[in-house]
């Protein structure tokens, strides 16, 4: 597919005349909750393309980032105590309450960091250990997930399902009104899975305009306009910029493998608290490939981010990563406090990549 | 890094004497001697694999010494190299290893004049590391620095960015891209000579570690001023940047190791690039931005879409020995 009209200068810079033209009156303020959005925006400078009276800000669409302290203990605990623990790289090097998985491996614990489950199976079998899976993401990465574990996996293969939901996160944003949001900016690859259905109910019950828009800058700004729309004429419904990619029914054969492996669950997002129904979990059916089945670990209570950190406002969107003290002075990519600055995927980490510590 | 070079600094009393010392953390130093400025370097090298698509470790080592000489504005005369290898490295290996360099040296018309070889017992390092010294001779006072770019100069970039970071990665990860472009390893003194023929060349860095960012922000750090990029002027090889789209890479802080930015008075710009582009290194050359007085310090980019943003100095090491 040739993507070059998506990011056509030209094609931009008329949408964003477009959006100037359009420019309310009174302030806007536009949630999205995708890392890869962010990225967008911040590796092109959208935002020095949009009028004063329209902002666009990042809230937890950072897999890394909210998982749950407990989580990651539990698998440094499964690391240094039970089994080899293959982990992405973003989350090798996350702090949970104290210790990172990269702090176990560097205390000699077995953990390997691999690009994808399918490698993490390949190792296993090639060389035979216990082994534990920390499978993380939102709804995008939670169908190989399922299909893996209906195809069947290694001997002594175990998960730790620290999947979390979309939707569900969005609800808890809206309920809990820190930040007055005129409209929500859908993710593209999760709405990929899940369809544009799911987000009616926010156009219907909270009359919020939404707008699911692709990755690159023209999808932004198309999605943008769209919502300012929305806006103008009172009438909030579900608009599926990404096309190309994004049916309204979704992926129906990749929900239904999640269905058949994962049930819903209250899900602890790091920096939120617990949200109902937000997370997955194995069914009885697949349980004993469930790492704490397997294992006895400790019971666990979540950490407060390390003193200092905004992590937890920014991932409500509530803080841009520069109102952070922290942020570029104590906290930066090679010493980073909390988990927004260390996952690719994180708005500090992503804000001190591409500068967005000033508009440029 | 920072804490390597200040454990270092804070324990060398003797670190220069005039010319370039060692505080002032440049590409190579100089000693003054009479009339003449005398300028050294040295680099070790560390590179994984030692064989990859464009070159070797013998090129690598060879033309990184000889460049950042070239990069001071400066001919380079004579290097020495140092080789340590393991037990059992295959001597046709070493003989590839070590022509490479030769070819780069009759490329540059510098000599090797001394060396080292040691040998370790196997698994005490990996494979090969190569430490070269490089030394050049100007007349006093007329070594280029970081610190000269002026307001209104014109940055030109000799050719296009990420093409041996990319490589290697490519490489190291098992990805078959199919890259066409290999490394881009190779002397820039061809390309600095032809700009320096013409003149007005205020600030010269290459863009080896932390890539064309790094170059650029250091650039604009040490001659306090601001530098202006137009992210569509710098020229990227459409399969390397295919590639680094899916390694998750900015190839534009990634090493390369064959070019050279270089910070030109506005009036000589034009005959500056058509000098450069007439050589056979820098056919891709292009002026990729401005010097500005505003912003000191920092580097602005015009995105590829017309937006703005900062062009922050990469952090940590994107990609370990790949240089």
């Amino acid at each position: 597919m040739d993507l070059s009209s998506f990011h056509d200068r030209d094609a931009v810079q008329r949408a964003a005349k477009l959006l100037l033209r359009k420019a309310p009156r009174r302030q806007l303020t536009f949630l999205h909750v995708c890392g890869t959005h962010e990225n967008t925006i911040a590796r092109y400078g959208l935002r020095s393309l949009l009028p004063d009276s329209v902002r666009i800000v990042a809230g937890p669409g950072c897999p890394v980032c909210v998982t749950s302290t407990c989580e990651i203990d539990s698998m440094v605990e499964v690391a240094q105590d039970h089994a080899r623990v293959f982990t992405y790289g973003d989350m090798f090097s996350v702090p949970g309450s104290g210790r990172s998985l990269r702090d176990a491996r560097a205390d000699g614990a077995d953990v390997q960091v691999v690009y994808s489950l399918a490698d993490a199976i390949s190792i296993a079998r090639k060389s035979p250990k216990p082994s534990a899976f920390f499978s993380i993401g939102f709804e995008t990465t939670a169908p190989l997930a399922a299909t893996t574990v209906l195809a069947g996996v290694p001997p002594d293969f175990y998960f730790q399902i620290s999947h979390r939901l979309i939707p569900p996160a969005m609800r808890a944003l809206l309920d809990a009104g820190e930040i007055r949001i005129d409209g929500l900016l859908c993710p593209g690859h999760v709405s990929t899975i899940i369809g544009a259905e799911p987000y009616e109910p926010f156009a219907r019950e909270y009359g919020i305009p939404i707008a699911i828009a692709g990755f690159e800058p023209l999808d932004v700004m198309l999605a943008l306009i769209d919502l300012i729309d929305q806006v103008d004429s009172g009438k909030p419904r579900v608009f599926n910029e990404y096309s190309r990619a994004v049916r309204w029914t979704g992926n129906r054969k990749a929900q239904r493998m999640i269905e058949r492996v994962f049930e819903t669950c209250d899900s602890e997002w790091r920096g939120l608290g617990t949200l109902p129904e937000s997370g997955l979990r194995l069914r009885d059916e697949h349980r004993d490939l469930d790492v704490r089945n397997r294992f006895d670990l400790k019971p666990r209570e979540p950490a407060p981010m390390p003193p200092g950190c905004r992590c937890a406002d920014v991932l409500l969107g509530s803080a841009d990563p520069s109102d952070c003290p922290l942020f570029g002075d104590r906290c930066t990519p090679p010493t980073p406090v909390g988990p927004c600055m260390v996952s690719s995927e994180g708005t500090c980490r992503i804000w001190y990549t591409y500068g967005g510590r000033g508009r440029g | 890094m920072k804490l390597v070079s200040e454990t270092i600094l804070s324990n060398v009393t003797r670190a220069g004497q005039g010319g370039v010392t060692l505080r002032d953390l440049d590409d190579s130093g100089t000693l003054i001697w009479g009339d003449l400025e005398v300028v050294l370097t040295t680099d070790a090298h560390t590179v994984k694999p030692l064989f990859f698509p464009g070159g070797n470790i013998g090129r690598l080592a060879a033309a990184g010494t000889l460049n950042d000489i070239s990069v001071m504005g400066v001919k380079p005369l004579a290097i020495s190299c140092s080789i340590v290898m393991e037990e059992g490295f295959s001597r046709s290996r070493l003989e590839t290893v070590v022509r490479s360099m030769n070819e780069v040296l009759e490329e540059v018309g510098a000599d090797l004049i001394a060396g080292d070889t040691k040998v370790v017992e196997r698994g005490d390092i990996d494979e090969m590391i190569m430490t070269t010294a490089g030394v050049g001779v100007t007349g006093r006072g007329s070594v280029i620095r970081d610190t000269g770019l002026k307001p209104g100069d014109d940055i030109i970039l000799s050719g296009t960015v990420g093409d041996h970071g990319i490589t290697i990665l490519s490489v190291r990860e098992g990805f078959d891209f199919q890259l066409q472009t290999q490394s881009d390893v190779g002397p820039i003194w061809g390309i600095v000579e032809a700009a320096l023929e013409v003149g007005g060349v205020h600030a010269m860095k290459d863009p080896t570690r932390g890539g064309l960012s790094n170059a650029l922000n250091e650039l604009a750090e040490k001659s306090m001023v601001g530098i202006e990029i137009e992210e569509e002027s710098i020229p990227v090889e459409s399969d390397i940047r295919n590639a680094s789209e899916m390694l998750g890479v900015d190839p534009y802080s990634i090493t390369n190791e064959g070019k050279v930015v270089i910070g030109v008075d506005r009036e000589l710009s034009d005959e500056v690039l058509s000098s450069v582009r007439a050589t056979a290194r820098g056919r891709k050359a292009s002026v990729i931005g401005t010097v500005v007085e505003g912003h000191r310090g920092e580097v602005v980019m015009e995105t590829r879409i017309g937006g703005r943003r900062l062009m922050e100095p990469p952090v940590g090491d994107p990609a370990p020995r790949i240089c």
